[in-house]
């Protein structure tokens, strides 16, 4: 019952959001390339969705594969991080540097690097993103034990192998869905922006941009929601494995 | 048979050497006989967590010699010759209450079948059987306590290492779990050597009430304590009132000597 009231509040904002944007439009009579109202965007969105669908999937595929991809690679240097301290103290100050530059204009070296016309500049450009998000959260994970079970392990005679296996992965899975958490939506959005930078047309991203710039405004923004939609489905997918992941942390989640 | 716990002229110096350097023992000899309950008490810094992780050989000492069951230390450790509780339950919240009790035994090589028939044994004992498949945090402080205590003698150690078990919980849970303790022990037979920061809950406990005093940790005496079969009405008890009064002014003997140092005394 109360997480039914939870869920309505949000549900009921949302509707009357639109309500208020149809309303507003309509009054004012906003012309559509300033702002279409949101029934547009629905009809617009509704009467091609075969095209919507290739279209997402084309996008969703770059950023599902640069998950998987930067997911892996983050994980991989962060149990080496975590076993060579020379390699943490290098690749933290990397990490925070790339967290705080505009790390998607490297889309534009990668097209340089690689045929600009594959989908391969805009993975990298997923992974990389993904990779740092991930490093520096499982890395957390697998260096912030819990003092006492990590004495009682000592305690057991239980061997650094052990540790790792009984202790420090179970508690870093906690910090990797953190990340995931995160990284899912934004893997989403970079593999929309990737797109920016030219290349195949067959993305959302491509169809963003040459929807507007040809005046199709109402065509462009059902693209926007496309990417919205597959953006929430990333992140509804990261916490639906978490949930099957770790039992242990659904009562937590919850109060 | 071996003294469980055999301490000579043990020194714990921290930053050795340094500007920082801090004696936290000198000198300490301590020889606990099998079957004894003994606690340590004494004020924050008097080294009392430092001498029961010296035991455990979680530190090693700066001079002198820690001997468990007769064997080195490390020997005892890796021979699971004691168990360990401390303040936080330390419970793994992504195993089952069960599975918490069968993780030394895990360690120690024990088989899957072993392991849980022993982790039902350890909760018929702690009073728990019918949580054993629920996970951690569905229990209270108390009992969560209980299923550190069961997982700390699931390999049947003779010797139990505690620090501030008790500590976390409410005085009523408490006394309820000090009760628990002996039952438990006097089932087992487990020699236990208790660190703790309350004189009634040393002096209920112990056989010996081991004082220390600190700057830097020595002991200051031990108070022989025989109050024969505990119940509540021991806490009642003249006897009772006698040893905490002992303790007590065993615990405040050295103030009178070496006053603290206070921030008026620096200026």
């Amino acid at each position: 019952m109360n997480r039914l009231r939870a869920a309505l509040a949000p549900f009921g904002f949302g509707v009357l959001f639109l309500l208020a944007w149809e309303l507003l439009v309509r009054g004012f009579h906003i012309k559509p390339y300033l702002l279409p109202k949101p029934t547009g965007i629905w009809s617009a969105f509704t009467s091609d969705l075969s095209s919507m669908w290739t279209v997402s999937s084309s996008t969703g595929l770059n950023a599902l594969i640069g998950l998987i991809l930067g997911t892996a690679v983050g994980l991989l240097l962060a149990f080496a991080a975590s076993r060579f301290r020379l390699l943490a103290e290098l690749l933290t100050p990397m990490a925070l540097a790339v967290a705080a530059m505009p790390i998607i204009v490297l889309v534009a070296i990668f097209n340089n690097l690689f045929a600009i016309t594959s989908s391969v500049p805009r993975r990298l450009m997923v992974t990389v993103v993904v990779l740092f998000i991930v490093l520096i959260n499982v890395m957390k994970g697998l260096t912030q034990a819990n003092a006492t079970q990590l004495e009682l392990m000592r305690s057991y005679g239980a061997s650094e192998s052990a540790v790792i296996r009984k202790v420090r992965l179970p508690n870093a899975l906690a910090f990797l869905f953190v990340a995931l958490r995160q990284a899912a939506p934004l893997a989403v959005i970079t593999a929309v922006v990737a797109e920016y930078f030219g290349g195949s047309q067959g993305g959302l991203g491509s169809r963003i941009t040459s929807a507007i710039s040809t005046s199709k405004d109402t065509t462009g923004w059902a693209y926007v929601l496309a990417a919205c939609l597959v953006g929430i489905t990333f992140y509804l997918v990261s916490t639906v494995l978490e949930y099957v992941a770790m039992p242990w942390a659904r009562h937590r989640s919850r109060t | 048979m071996s003294a469980p716990v055999d301490i000579v002229g043990i020194s714990k110096v921290f930053n050795a050497g340094r500007s920082n350097a801090v004696t936290a023992l000198d000198d300490i000899n301590l020889n606990v006989a099998p079957g004894q309950f003994v606690s340590l008490i004494g004020p924050s810094g008097c080294g009392k967590s430092t001498l029961l992780r010296l035991i455990g050989n979680l530190t090693e000492p700066t001079a002198g010699s820690v001997k468990v069951n007769g064997k080195s230390a490390a020997q005892a450790r890796l021979d699971g010759d004691y168990g360990m509780a401390f303040q936080q339950a330390g419970l793994f919240d992504w195993r089952t209450v069960s599975r918490n009790i069968e993780l030394p035994l895990e360690m120690k090589g024990f088989d899957k079948a072993a392991r849980r028939a022993k982790a039902m044994d350890m909760l018929d004992l702690v009073k728990l059987r019918e949580f054993a498949d629920h996970r951690p945090w569905e229990l209270s402080g108390g009992m969560q306590q209980r299923v550190a205590i069961a997982r700390a003698l699931s390999f049947e150690p003779k010797l139990l290492l505690m620090d501030e078990p008790f500590g976390a919980l409410d005085e009523m849970t408490r006394e309820h779990m000090q009760s628990e303790l002996l039952r438990i022990c006097a089932t087992t037979g487990t020699t236990v050597l208790f660190v703790t920061h309350s004189i009634p809950e040393a002096v209920f406990l112990s056989n010996q009430v081991v004082v220390m005093s600190p700057r830097p940790g020595k002991i200051a005496k031990i108070v022989n304590v025989d109050l024969g079969q505990r119940n509540d009405d021991t806490r009642e008890d003249a006897e009772f009132f006698k040893k905490v009064t002992e303790v007590r002014e065993a615990l405040r003997g050295y103030d009178h000597i070496e006053p603290m140092p206070t921030r008026l005394d620096e200026r």
